[in-house]
């Protein structure tokens, strides 16, 4: 029985229209026009526990509208949605003690209490147990370094300190699964490293189960075994990252360093992707050409010196699916 | 329980810390109170009429007003109201609590702190320097008081009602312009009600307004005897009972178009 339970939803925006310049504005306040925006058009799938799925897609294509729903903040107008056998509307509070919940541009933390303060008013509102509040709030603390943190106000933190002490608190209540929307978000490179090592612990070790949308394709490579693609409201492609990148094409590129001055590639079944210096990049379907056929060929006809196949940058795959969806 | 408590002391607790705010709050407020004693005094030397309330008693009535300011619902909670604003509400709905009980002791915070914070020294004040009388007995004081807890849940709950018009307006200021105007004029903040024309009388005394503000004041001068405080206390509790059930059917609408602001 999967844990989580997605089925055919949609959930559409009514946003006002608004007339361009001043006399649009006037007559504005006397006529108002609609405009429906479907941000989810039947979307469905399902997670079973202790997945860690990275949930993708350009802005605006629904993603944070998906985990909303999932969190029984919003009501989708039509489909199924199930957490844990519960609607998460439905049966709203004792749903969400079974999440929890990361906004990763914005803050659970109570901006003018030190954080201890904040955690303490979670414990409440949770009503975790003394032991139990205790012992995760050591864990924690250890995991993300949070010691030197907790007197501090949340408005005296930097977005990476935030960070760490918001992924803290969605998980005081030792919630089983967990929905973080752009965690890494704004974050330098150090912070993006602890925060995604905690995020693959606590998969790991605790086997919450984690839905994380992120733009950030190195997140993704790094702790998402499933990648589930979203682009203007319909789910585009689900499936390991290896499997995403045979939906697009197994495009792969051919990376060749000449000798001085040898010039340029051309070959029938290879696009050049790019020339600098002495390397060209050729890019090849391994349906129409295989590489060792490819290589063979170039290394026949040009002074190479070295040369390596590689996959395309996960960036650029999901740049085509993108793409794919716009046309 | 424990949780809704935890709320309410920790919203206590940050809004007792605007003292700038009070002291501020209390010059504007003495001022305010003795513009209006002198407007008063001049009218009721000016009349030769039998006012249903004597000077002294009037006077005790402003300052009684200008103390406890904050508790009348004009304004809403600012960080509640940003909250909504900028889609924070988010994580509210993401608590295992009644929404709307937690709602409810945010706005009792934001009714009773800052009323706090100035009505001990407002008092003071009023009664050493501008002619505050004490109530004539312990009883009307003690009726006064057990009609100033109600005036604080029925003054909560009207406060939640106008918060949750931000749900539909973002904005909201005309709201709250609106209904704060309304509050303040026939809660008795600007005219003690008992000086309003005879023929507004029944309506007045039907609105939710005066439990806030007259009500509990005519007990506290006697005006009202203070066996009274059973009829004052009931409207209370009728009009809180309303204004709650109205308020939860409001939010569970305002919850189902809501849209979450920002990504």
């Amino acid at each position: 029985m999967p844990q989580i339970i997605v089925e055919n939803l949609v959930k559409t925006y009514r946003v006002a229209l608004r007339q361009p310049g001043f006399w649009g504005a006037v007559r504005g306040l006397a006529v108002r026009q609609h405009r429906e925006v479907r941000a989810l058009d039947g979307i469905s799938f399902t997670l079973e526990a202790g997945e860690l799925v990275g949930y993708i897609g350009p802005n605006g294509a629904g993603k944070s509208t998906t985990v909303k729903i999932l969190g029984g903040i919003l009501v989708p107008d039509s489909g199924r949605c199930e957490v844990l056998g519960r609607v998460p509307w439905r049966q709203r509070t004792r749903h969400v003690q079974d999440i929890g919940v990361v906004f990763g541009q914005r803050t659970q933390l109570w901006w003018d209490l030190p954080v201890i303060e904040s955690f303490e008013l979670l414990r409440d509102i949770y009503r975790v147990p003394g032991a139990s509040y205790a012992a995760m709030l050591e864990e924690l603390t250890a995991l993300l370094d949070l010691a030197p943190l907790l007197d501090v106000p949340e408005r005296q933190m930097s977005l990476g300190q935030r960070m760490r002490c918001d992924l803290a608190a969605s998980l005081l209540h030792a919630p089983p699964i967990l929905f973080l929307d752009e965690p890494t978000i704004g974050l330098d490179a150090v912070s993006k490293l602890a925060v995604r090592d905690f995020i693959r612990r606590i998969n790991r070790e605790r086997g919450a189960t984690v839905i994380l949308t992120t733009h950030d394709m190195d997140d993704i490579e790094a702790l998402c075994s499933r990648v589930m693609v979203i682009g203007d409201g319909h789910i585009i492609s689900d499936g390991t990252l290896d499997d995403l990148r045979r939906t697009v094409g197994a495009r792969r590129c051919l990376v060749i360093d000449l000798d001085e001055g040898a010039g340029e590639v051309i070959d029938p079944d290879a696009e050049v992707r790019c020339c600098e210096g002495n390397r060209v990049q050729l890019y090849f379907d391994p349906e129409r050409v295989s590489a060792a056929e490819l290589i063979s060929r170039v290394t026949a006809r040009y002074p190479v010196r070295d040369l390596f196949v590689e996959n395309p940058p996960i960036e650029e795959t999901i740049a085509r699916l993108y793409a794919g969806v716009r046309v | 329980m424990k949780a809704y408590l935890a709320v309410m002391k920790v919203r206590f607790v940050a809004l007792l810390q605007y003292r700038a705010a009070a002291i501020a709050g209390l010059f504007c407020q003495t001022f305010f109170g003795l513009v209006m004693v002198m407007i008063y005094a001049a009218f009721y030397r000016s009349s030769s009429h039998v006012q249903p309330l004597s000077l002294a008693q009037v006077v005790t009535y402003i300052w009684l007003g200008q103390a406890l300011y904050h508790l009348q619902p004009w304004g809403v909670d600012g960080e509640l109201a940003g909250t909504i604003r900028n889609g924070n509400i988010a994580y509210e709905m993401l608590r295992p609590l009644d929404l709307y009980t937690y709602l409810y002791v945010r706005c009792i915070a934001l009714r009773t702190a800052p009323t706090l914070l100035r009505a001990v020294p407002m008092a003071v004040i009023a009664f050493i320097a501008f002619g505050m009388q004490p109530p004539p007995s312990l009883t009307s004081g003690l009726a006064f008081l057990f009609a100033l807890v109600g005036a604080v849940l029925l003054a909560s709950a009207l406060t939640l009602i106008m918060t949750m018009s931000l749900l539909w307006t973002l904005s909201g200021e005309g709201v709250l312009y609106l209904v704060g105007t309304a509050a303040m004029f026939f809660s008795g903040m600007i005219l003690p009600l008992l000086l309003f024309p005879d023929w507004a009388q029944g309506i007045l005394s039907l609105l939710p307004f005066r439990g806030v503000i007259d009500a509990p004041f005519r007990l506290y001068l006697g005006q009202l005897p203070p066996d009274a405080v059973v009829g004052v206390v009931a409207h209370q509790l009728v009009w809180i009972a309303v204004l709650i059930l109205f308020g939860r059917w409001l939010l569970a609408r305002g919850c189902r178009r809501l849209v979450v602001q920002g990504g």
